[in-house]
């Protein structure tokens, strides 16, 4: 089952507009609050629900994991650089994880757009891009052809 | 030319005609709230939700606390918009914000003690002064930081229901304006336009209460105060506690940026 809004804590900022990755958290036209238009297009990946400054949106699980009377609610802190999270199961049970968002500083990853392109060499390699440097190997392990007789390996 | 407005405008609209219009407005701000919180059940929800939280509090929030809560949220959440997490909507709320509260006040004063004669200098120009302001923080927000045309791209002249209360408010603030100018001029007949926009756009502005956000201002306080008060008895809306071991993880920012 999938995100609903607590429209009384959303002033409508569409961070969850921004992040959905199925493009279905959008604007209601009555009420200016976040709205997931399509439900069972929802697959729950949190993504709007970690986004929202105001915590105002949750998600309904589906019955068959998450019955009536659970609760699975999360704060991120970009400032701290953690993410927590508290599950309530329907006997009374909570549990509270505390994880960092990322373990690397901000920025430290290059994005694929600082890379200068493949040469026409590299396009045609069977290695994938950044092989074998980003496994942090010399090269690639191989396999002699000899080794593959029956018995060998 | 900072003159006030209505002053000039009892040489042909009677004052007692003026303050029965301004008070009339201000019992359809009463009646449509009212409206609005039976219809949607809205208190209803607000109370439900009270008593749900205070039976699952882990402590119990004195009277002395509920009173200091109570002015932390009018302080930093109503007089501060605190609850905006991005710095351009909070400081274009608060452009409208004041500026609605400053018009609308000076609007009273004029009409009310001063209707025939020239207001106190400072009195007029705090009139232009508001208006100003809700038009800056108004159009601000309707043309560049609207979700609609910021985040999913629709025409800034795209309106629906939403829209009702923050284009009736600028509308009507912005004919008040544009009929002060024109009325100083002497042009009549124009004078006249403007001022009917004007009314019609006041109009609908607060007696489409029932169906526009208009009412927030009052909803959203009682909303923060709600929150504060279930930080402070631990339910926290179900929410997990602030982390309280940030130095282990590093690298976190300084400040959010939402995006």
């Amino acid at each position: 089952m999938p995100t609903f809004v607590y429209m009384t804590r959303c002033d409508g900022c569409g961070h969850c507009v921004d992040i959905c990755p199925s493009d279905i958290m959008h604007i209601d036209t009555t009420y200016r609050r976040a709205l997931n238009i399509e439900p069972n297009m929802c697959w729950e990946c949190y993504s709007c629900v970690k986004a929202c400054p105001q915590f105002a949106i949750d998600c309904r699980g589906y019955a068959d994991f998450a019955p009536l009377g659970h609760s699975v609610r999360v704060r991120r802190e970009e400032d701290k650089a953690t993410i927590s999270w508290k599950i309530k199961f329907r006997d009374g049970r909570e549990k509270n994880f505390v994880s960092p968002i990322r373990t690397t500083p901000w920025g430290s990853i290059k994005s694929p757009a600082d890379y200068a392109p493949p040469s026409a060499e590299a396009m045609k390699s069977q290695e994938l891009a950044h092989e074998p440097e980003a496994l942090k190997v010399a090269a690639l392990p191989t396999v002699s052809r000899d080794r593959f007789k029956q018995g060998a390996i | 030319m900072l003159s006030n407005p209505f002053a000039a405008l009892s040489a042909s609209v009677s004052p007692a005609i003026m303050q029965t219009y301004v008070v009339v407005m201000a019992l359809l701000v009463v009646a449509g709230t009212l409206f609005d919180i039976i219809h949607k059940q809205s208190a209803t929800y607000f109370f439900n939700n009270w008593r749900d939280f205070k039976d699952k509090a882990k402590r119990q929030v004195g009277g002395g606390e509920m009173a200091s809560l109570a002015v932390r949220t009018a302080v930093v959440d109503v007089m501060a918009s605190g609850e905006f997490c991005n710095m351009r909507r909070r400081i274009a709320h608060l452009l409208t914000m004041y500026g609605f509260v400053i018009y609308v006040v000076t609007t009273i004063m004029m009409v009310f003690a001063y209707p025939t004669a020239a207001a106190p200098a400072g009195v007029a120009a705090l009139w232009y002064i508001g208006s100003l302001m809700v038009c800056a923080g108004g159009y601000w927000f309707w043309f560049f930081i609207r979700v609609d045309v910021a985040a999913e791209g629709y025409s800034p002249f795209r309106f629906v229901r939403a829209d009702l209360f923050i284009v009736s408010l600028v509308l009507s603030v912005t004919f008040a304006l544009v009929w002060a100018a024109v009325q100083a001029t002497g042009n009549a007949t124009w004078s006249y336009i403007f001022l009917g926009l004007y009314l019609l756009a006041t109009t609908v502005l607060f007696g489409s209460i029932p169906w526009s956000k208009f009412s927030h201002m009052f909803f959203k306080p009682a909303a923060a105060l709600e929150k504060r008060v279930a930080e402070a008895n631990g339910t926290m809306s179900n929410l997990p506690p602030p982390a309280n071991a940030p130095r282990k993880f590093g690298g976190g920012l300084k400040h959010a940026r939402h995006y």
